[in-house]
């Protein structure tokens, strides 16, 4: 076993997610069994091996991404603010956070 | 009035007066209608949009001025990429009311361009999927055989135009999602070089790995929608300033007997017998076309999978940490903030999501970083190395796009891990960040379609699109 029910819960926990009972045990087992196979990736030597997290073409320096911090407009809020679930512009309304 | 409009096509009936826009955009409707409910590849259509610009491309020929390179084409937009006053769903409950307050900059371009965008298609949920079963919205039907599976996750968008419903398309690909459902549709399909193509305003699934790009019916189009959206754009600083070349022309010049890749690994064992037959015959085109054919090893093809899903999950889990309920989509009221949070996003996200969610969340957490994503990440970089070995003996690499047909509705739905091993021939490419197409070659007993890959190295899209198009001219799609 790769994983338990309890790592489930554990991970679901982090990622603010419900699961009811049976989504529990149907994840566990699929994941325990996805695991399993990338289990797989042991097979090879990675010791000398840089990780690679992002794709980069040859002009993507810095200098050739990076661009004058300039103020810009950017007449959205409206269109947001009124599509919001709980909207009292200009704040998003959520339940109460800080207990007095 | 014909079915089959290509973009020259379109182009020339309206310079001619043949047709207005007005009325061929009533016609893709008029079709639409009669068969998208069979189909249920449209989640949306944006019909006073459409016609604006339609009335703009009509009052440019009625002034008789030079006309835009797609002018008055009716094309479909995947529902994972943002349209100004248009719901985009992403295929999830979680986005069902939400409607983006600007377009992505792939769809402006699109515009700008001419183009008509007539609706949103239909697509896994956040793009995760391989056969359009995990849309919220149910499955998109195959046009070519109804009871199948159209592929995915951009299955909407491959099955508009495979069906006659748009001339072209926008899709997205992260591990396969533009090719496969090109390849179970029998049309073009490409993801170009990662950073070819603006990401903004696409909602991200996977940030390394994701990619927008065009399906058509003939790779012709395919680089002229290609052609249209490239090129560096201040929004996304991964959209690269290499120069894009006039794909068009390039598809006009001759191929001087290129070398082509056949990489053993991808032709082992796991391949469909009726697919690995139209993928011989069509090697057998290139080689008619004077290629030379080389046989080459790619040693970490095997290890593709289990890499790609531990970063495209691990990537998926912090991008989709933005659905909390707070600010747009879903929201399930709770009294306490973090209930909210995980009320709404138990209740709006699909059991695909989930799953990827609570691996991504578990490959990341403490303890697991290492063995998982640390691990993920250096065989990516050997997977990297092997296109990059392989590209210095070789023009451009020949590989079947998925190991089997389009499967039935149903039939792949209940084992997750046996859905993610047919992405193993469009996984690597993703991960590699290089130019991939796939091409229509051949249908197994006349019916199911068959799609040969061609990747090229990176930023070679007018090498890759060439040898598409000299194939497709050659009768590969006919083998």
């Amino acid at each position: 076993m790769k994983i338990s029910r309890e790592d489930v819960l554990r991970v679901a926990e982090l990622a603010y997610l419900d699961l009811n009972e049976s989504e529990l045990e149907t994840y566990c087992a699929q994941i325990d069994e996805i695991l399993e196979y990338i289990g797989k990736l042991n097979e090879l030597d990675t010791a000398k091996v840089e990780p690679m997290a992002q794709v980069f073409a040859d002009d993507q320096s810095a200098d050739a991404t990076l661009r004058e911090d300039l103020v810009v407009p950017c007449a959205v809020a409206e269109d947001v603010m009124q599509h919001a679930p709980d909207p009292e512009a200009p704040y998003f309304r959520v339940p109460k956070v800080i207990e007095r | 009035m014909p079915i089959n409009w290509t973009i020259d096509g379109v182009k020339d009936a309206l310079a001619a007066k043949k047709i207005s826009a007005r009325e061929l955009l009533a016609d893709f409707y008029k079709r639409i209608e009669a068969k998208n409910l069979q189909l249920n590849a449209y989640l949306a259509l944006t019909p006073d949009r459409a016609r604006r610009q339609a009335d703009s491309i009509d009052n440019l020929v009625a002034a008789g001025k030079a006309l835009p390179p797609l002018a008055g084409v009716p094309v479909a937009i995947k529902d994972v990429i943002s349209t100004r006053g248009t719901k985009t769903t992403c295929g999830s409950k979680i986005l069902e009311n939400y409607i983006p307050p600007y377009d992505a900059t792939a769809v402006e371009r699109l515009e700008a361009a001419g183009a008509v965008i007539l609706g949103k298609t239909n697509c896994d949920e956040f793009a995760m999927g391989s056969s359009n079963e995990n849309s919220a919205y149910g499955p998109v039907k195959n046009p070519l055989a109804p009871d199948r599976v159209p592929g995915g996750s951009s299955g909407g968008s491959a099955a508009v135009v495979a069906a006659g419903l748009a001339v072209a398309s926008l899709g997205t690909d992260t591990g396969g999602s533009i090719r496969q459902p090109g390849s179970f549709c029998g049309i073009p399909a490409m993801m170009g070089s990662y950073g070819r193509v603006s990401r903004y305003g696409l909602i991200a699934f996977a940030s390394s790995l994701d990619r927008i790009g065009p399906f058509a019916t003939k790779v012709r189009d395919v680089a002229a929608i290609l052609q249209t959206i490239a090129g560096r754009d201040a929004h996304d600083s991964t959209s690269t300033t290499v120069p894009v070349p006039d794909y068009g022309a390039e598809l006009a010049k001759p191929l001087k007997r290129p070398r082509l890749g056949i990489p053993k690994e991808y032709f082992a064992e796991g391949m469909d017998a009726g697919v690995r037959q139209k993928i011989e015959a069509g090697i057998a085109v290139f080689k008619k076309l004077g290629c030379e054919l080389v046989e080459i090893r790619m040693p970490h093809t095997d290890y593709a999978i289990a890499t790609y899903y531990i970063i495209a999950t691990a990537e998926a889990s912090s991008n989709l940490a933005r659905y909390d309920g707070v600010r747009y989509g879903l929201r399930v009221p709770d009294d306490s903030l973090l209930a909210m949070y995980r009320k709404t996003r138990g209740a709006g996200f699909g059991p695909e999501v989930k799953r990827r969610i609570v691996l991504g969340t578990y490959v990341l957490s403490a303890g697991y970083y290492d063995a998982y994503y640390l691990k993920g990440q250096k065989v990516r970089a050997l997977i990297a190395q092997d296109f990059r070995d392989a590209f210095t003996k070789v023009d451009a690499i020949l590989t079947p796009t998925s190991p089997v047909p389009p499967f039935k509705l149903g039939e792949r739905a209940s084992d997750p891990l046996q859905m993610y091993l047919a992405d193993i021939y469009t996984v690597t490419g993703s991960l590699a960040g290089v130019p991939g197409i796939s091409v229509p070659c051949g249908k197994i007993d006349g019916k199911l379609p068959v799609g040969l890959q061609v990747f090229g190295p990176p930023f070679g899209e007018a090498r890759v699109l060439q040898l598409a198009h000299a194939f497709e001219q050659a009768g590969g799609p006919e083998v």
